[in-house]
């Protein structure tokens, strides 16, 4: 049985990436080399049904989909070309898009502060990325002895690398409709 | 080879840059946390008559977390970075960062194949934009330049090439094999180009099974035991093969393997250096250890670096031996033979006339 809200979610999905999920035949082959497979409570092919099976919600709410690596080997794998990376890349935006993303709470520190580096700056910077993970993520201590190794080896910048054309960066999240 | 052309007088903001210069696209990473990367590359190209001018004002190219969170930002913020080398006149832009070379290929397809994002994208940049700049990693360009790297490793020299012998494990993770036709025409799933070069600088390339398997990327930060377990995996093949050392394009696959190996069990072995193949090529064109910022890393690349040194220098000194060895069996043989020779004449010239005696019936001795 079917209901009409799957089908939306499939033919959604086909209309971001050009295509359809419900082409691949459960072969498993992505899952056999996927680096992420045994931590995940999805594995990709089964992410791959539960996008043409079940409320749409569901397979939108699973936390699986952000511990993608976005490694690809899953993609380059797959024997019918269904692009399982390039369908939890399109699952992630529409859970975003719709508000219901289910993000660990560390994934979801670390993409905020990343892009809010960007943002910020135009370029990253190690130290506002690691102060900003941290506040989100509550990990203090993560890394903390690191630090001193990373400065006597000259790999830490205290000060950002600002570009000139930030505004332009800002201009770029801003008509894209993204917000931290 | 090409002229040398200095790349930091490079004029950065010229509207035309010289012919032949690269566009070159550092980004974050080299700037952050793993400037021995910029500085063998940059050592590398200059020593290969390579010229590159950075690209001027450069963003982030937004990696994966803006490939994780909105596709049309994971295009945009690469394409303005294009729009500006293609803006200061290049034609092909080198990005040593596997992410970054992604992104930034990714996001020239992306634009190609979609012309929704096509019609958006000057209006998102705020500039114009031709999609007209080809994108270079820097294993493609090294490739390139192969041969001028085999002939300049096996040339003479006051110090010996130290990479002879040496067994290295070329690690290619997922960002410069995958998706497939970003991968330069080499094979996803066993690529060689690494390889290849690792065989021009007189090294020699292990086969192993983990070359193509994600280090964990982007989860150095937010979870690190996942980069752990994976770490583990790569470097324990690696050494099974029989490696000394990985060699890797990536400053992502560089931090999780060189940084957090401490954290990963060693099982008492010793730990494993981790190059970048600038690093690697730089040792074979003579370059030192401290313009290729050998000594930045984690893992203390010191102890290779003095038992590739003794074992080139033992290397030579076998070579000499044996060369002088060689030698003198061939001077040997040659007065063996000529003194048979001269044996055999005094013999005939004693047949032909047995009644004189011939005491310089060789001649020649």
């Amino acid at each position: 049985m079917t209901s009409s809200s799957t089908i939306t979610l499939a033919t959604e999905i086909e209309g971001a990436i050009g295509i359809n999920p419900a082409t691949c035949y459960q072969c498993g082959k992505c899952s056999a080399g996927c680096p992420m497979a045994f931590e995940s409570d999805l594995r990709p092919h089964q992410v791959m049904r539960r996008v043409t099976s079940g409320p749409r919600e569901r397979a939108l709410q699973d936390e699986s989909i952000w511990l993608c690596l976005t490694c690809e080997t899953c993609s380059a794998r797959c024997p019918n070309g269904c692009d399982p990376a390039g369908v939890i890349d399109a699952l992630r935006e529409i859970a975003i898009e719709s508000g219901i993303a289910v993000m660990p709470r560390t994934v979801r520190a670390f993409h905020k502060s990343f892009l809010e580096q960007i943002r910020a700056n135009g370029r990253l910077h190690e130290v506002g990325l690691v102060v900003g993970y941290k506040l989100r993520s509550g990990a203090l201590m993560n890394d903390v002895t690191n630090a001193p190794g990373l400065l006597s080896r000259g790999k830490l910048g205290i000060m950002p690398d600002k570009i000139k054309g930030v505004a332009e960066v800002r201009r770029i999240f801003d008509k894209c409709g993204v917000t931290l | 080879m090409s002229t040398v052309v200095d790349a930091a007088a490079a004029p950065a903001a010229a509207t035309q840059p010289p012919a032949g210069v690269l566009a070159y696209y550092p980004g974050c990473s080299l700037h952050g946390t793993e400037p021995e990367y910029d500085e063998s590359l940059r050592a590398v190209v200059e020593a290969l008559g390579i010229a590159v001018a950075e690209i001027p004002d450069w963003n982030c190219c937004g990696a994966s977390s803006a490939h994780t969170t909105d596709h049309l930002l994971s295009v945009a913020l690469p394409a303005r970075n294009l729009a500006l080398a293609e803006a200061a006149g290049f034609d092909r832009v080198l990005a040593p960062c596997a992410a970054c070379y992604n992104r930034l290929a990714a996001a020239r397809v992306a634009v190609a194949e979609d012309a929704g994002i096509r019609e958006q994208l000057p209006d998102i940049l705020g500039r114009p934009f031709a999609n007209s700049v080809e994108v270079l990693s820097i294993v493609n360009l090294l490739r390139e330049a192969t041969a001028d790297i085999a002939q300049r490793a096996a040339a003479p020299r006051p110090t010996p090439n130290p990479l002879v012998g040496v067994k290295l494990a070329a690690y290619y993770g997922c960002l410069l094999v995958r998706p497939p036709e970003l991968s330069g025409g080499d094979d996803p799933e066993q690529p060689m180009f690494m390889d290849e070069v690792i065989g021009a600088c007189g090294a020699e390339a292990v086969d192993w099974n983990m070359k193509v398997e994600c280090c964990g990327g982007a989860f150095s930060v937010s979870r690190t035991s996942s980069v752990l377990r994976m770490g583990r995996a790569i470097i324990e093949d690696a050494r099974r093969q029989g490696a000394e050392a990985l060699v890797v394009a990536c400053p992502l696959c560089h931090t999780n393997l060189d940084l957090r190996q401490k954290a990963m069990e060693s099982r008492g072995e010793p730990r494993m250096p981790v190059l970048f193949i600038t690093q690697v090529v730089g040792l074979a064109l003579g370059l030192s250890p401290e313009t290729l910022g050998l000594k930045r890393h984690f893992i203390a690349t010191e102890p290779l670096l003095a038992d590739m040194s003794v074992r080139a220098t033992q290397r030579v000194a076998d070579e000499k031996k044996a060369a002088d060895e060689k030698a003198a069996k061939a001077a040997a043989r040659a007065a063996k033979e000529t003194a048979a020779k001269a044996a055999k004449a005094e013999a005939a010239a004693g047949e032909a006339a047995p009644a004189e005696a011939a005491p310089n019936a060789g001649g020649d001795v």
